[in-house]
């Protein structure tokens, strides 16, 4: 049997709306995912360490202060920094459509507003993963 | 039923504070706004206040209410975002330039630098020649919350404690006409608690702040009549009406049989509300108007003293002058339009309203003893137990709206696919380093001996137990930084970790 799909659900910035990533990692552990919350407040820089550390398949970026494009911008080049591949990044939060364009040029695969439901977010991974 | 008919203005007050209710006085019509500098912020607010707006709600920026100046590398991408940001004095004078400290009352949520922003407004106060005891206003100044679901903390809770008491004391002899604490609970409906729960956990975070201050050597008298409690009005619209008279008629109790208090203004309990954020959907926004209105309305029915209404677009970014005007005429046309003002708590006595008052009464009053049981608020929220309440009742309500048990307008039911481009309030990217700019040479011009003798004397007083206040309030007027003021108290006092797992 493969390992089950590793998450990360990481909150960046001083943001402390953590109802979405909070009920978005319940729900992806309930649909036989291995996930891994970091809490609030966390730098860019905690938040790569922190997916290195545990070996995640996938990371999940939260923000819901319109910090996103500095923090998610640099998430993005530490991973590459970092030479990390392959790890599968998605974003959630209140995030303009202008940005999700701009967050998507940057390897942010998608982007899930409000009103998203963990179902459609639980398919996106298990797709992507394929 | 009850024994006897209970009355509005009287003992316990669940059906309000005041016999006369809106007839005497309207709410207080309170937008909360605040966003990039001092500068745009002073607009807005002198805008509101032209449309009829009776009071400001003082938005601050995340660096600002976490105890960072705007030039610090923790505030990357924050700066002024979801509010306001104030650094030093200079920012407090530009906000308040042309609003007379005497003629508005301003509350600010603000929490764990709750007294830095005070002793800010107060010296904006100075500088404006108008006397502390002719401001007044609220500092939300409610840190338990924080560490349950809103996330601004700074400091453990006993140093935190320590200086909401601070706060407490020096306002009872220096500013009496200031609201000390608003205990929230809107922040925990937010996260996603219950009616019951939201109730609940707000009046034990009150019951552990006015215990602080007694075993301060304070007199309950003296200081509980300038607390007030800030809720949630959600979708539910009885549920919530029945929920602000159960919340009334607990507090009353507790404040006279738990502490003992004689004054029947120490009993009333006060409030501020605010219609439900995460109702609001960002798909068809529109209908976001016709949520928030039966919320307001639900809110008004339940007897609140000031009130928000959110603005339609606040699912997808800050409200646009335009939506920010629409969210007050929604409150302006319930409170001169539809006459529901005539009579207070015009709901009582229906045996609907009495009794689901009664449940929730009951319901929240096990949650307080369970607390008690868990040795206080403060045990309970270090063992992760209301952490967890609130965040199993998020999930709850997910999965019934993922299985459509429970029905959102535009979400899961009555979806259109239309997609509606709507206007969007926008940030300038160069406010960050334009801030970064001001304040290299807000540095450059200030007294920098006075600076360091400052701080200096607030490190040595935070080491001791003397009230802080008066020594915050000497810091900005010499103007030094938020961020240098927690710099040094963050030395003192340590910082908070959460240590939550899922």
């Amino acid at each position: 049997m493969s390992r089950p799909i590793k998450v990360l659900i990481a909150k960046a910035g001083l943001d402390g709306h953590e109802r979405g990533a909070l009920v978005v990692a319940m729900g992806l552990r309930d649909a036989g995912m291995e996930v891994v919350y970091t809490g609030i407040r966390n730098t860019p820089e905690q938040i790569v360490a922190a997916a290195i550390h545990e070996d995640v398949d996938v990371i999940g970026l939260s923000s819901l202060s319109g910090g996103h494009m500095a923090q998610f911008t640099r998430v993005m080049d530490l991973l590459k920094k970092e030479q990390i591949k392959g790890v599968l990044v998605f974003a959630g939060g209140i995030i303009p459509d202008d940005d999700v364009k701009k967050l998507k040029k940057l390897g942010i695969k998608e982007v899930f507003g409000p009103g998203s439901t963990i179902a459609s977010i639980a398919e996106f991974i298990t797709k992507s993963r394929r | 039923m009850k024994p006897e008919i209970e009355q509005p203005g009287k003992f316990p007050f669940t059906r309000g504070i005041h016999a006369t209710m809106y007839r005497g006085k309207l709410w207080t019509m309170r937008q909360y706004a605040g966003f990039g500098t001092a500068k745009e912020t002073n607009k807005r607010y002198r805008y509101l206040l032209g449309q009829g707006q009776t009071g400001l709600s003082m938005a601050f920026d995340l660096p600002t209410q976490i105890g960072y100046d705007s030039d610090d590398s923790m505030a990357l991408g924050e700066v002024g975002r979801v509010g306001v940001a104030i650094s030093s004095l200079a920012d407090m004078e530009q906000v308040f330039t042309g609003i007379p400290l005497d003629k508005v009352s301003t509350s600010m949520t603000i929490n764990a630098t709750a007294g830095i922003l005070l002793a800010l407004y107060l010296a904006v106060a100075e500088k404006q020649n108008v006397p502390w005891s002719k401001v007044s206003g609220t500092v939300q100044n409610d840190i338990l919350k924080e560490y349950i679901a809103r996330g601004t903390y700074i400091f453990p809770p006993k140093p935190s404690l320590r200086l909401i008491a601070d706060i407490v004391e020096f306002c009872a002899k220096e500013v009496p006409g200031w609201n000390t604490i608003s205990v929230g609970g809107y922040h925990m409906r937010e996260a996603g608690c219950t009616a019951a729960q939201e109730i609940a956990f707000t009046l034990a975070d009150g019951i552990t702040y006015v215990q602080t201050c007694v075993e301060r050597g304070l007199n309950v008298d003296d200081f509980a009549p300038r607390l007030a409690f800030f809720f949630n009005c959600h979708s539910n619209f009885f549920e919530e009406i029945a929920k602000f008279r159960a919340a009334r008629r607990l507090w009353a109790h507790i404040m006279r049989d738990r502490f003992g208090a004689k004054n029947e203004r120490s009993m009333m309990l006060r409030f501020h509300t605010q219609t439900a954020g995460s109702t609001l959907t960002a798909q068809q926004p529109d209908n976001n108007v016709v949520r928030t209105t039966l919320e307001a309305l639900a809110a008004v029915l339940g007897g609140t003293q000031s009130l928000h209404t959110n603005a339609k677009d606040e699912a997808i970014a800050l409200p646009t002058e335009e939506s920010a005007l629409l969210a007050l005429r929604t409150q302006q046309i319930i409170a001169y339009e539809s006459g529901v003002t005539a009579e207070p708590d015009p709901l009582g006595g229906s045996p609907y309203i009495e009794s689901l008052t009664d449940q929730l009464a009951q319901q929240a009053r096990e949650y307080l003893n369970k607390i008690d049981n868990l040795g206080g608020m403060l045990k309970a929220i270090e063992s992760g137990y209301v952490y967890k309440e609130i965040y199993h009742a998020a999930y709850e309500h997910q999965k019934a709206v993922e299985r459509k048990e429970k029905i959102i307008v535009g979400v899961n039911e009555c979806v259109s696919d239309k997609k509606l481009k709507i206007q969007m309030q926008k940030i300038d990217p160069q406010l960050e380093p334009r801030r970064r700019h001001d304040l290299a040479a807000l540095r450059k011009k200030r007294n920098a001996a006075k600076v360091t003798r400052c701080l200096a004397t607030l490190e040595k007083a935070a080491q001791g137990t003397e009230n802080l206040m008066p020594i915050i309030v000497d810091c900005v007027r010499n103007y030094v930084t938020v961020g240098e003021i927690c710099k040094v108290l963050r030395g003192t006092f340590g910082e908070h970790r959460a240590n939550h797992s899922i």
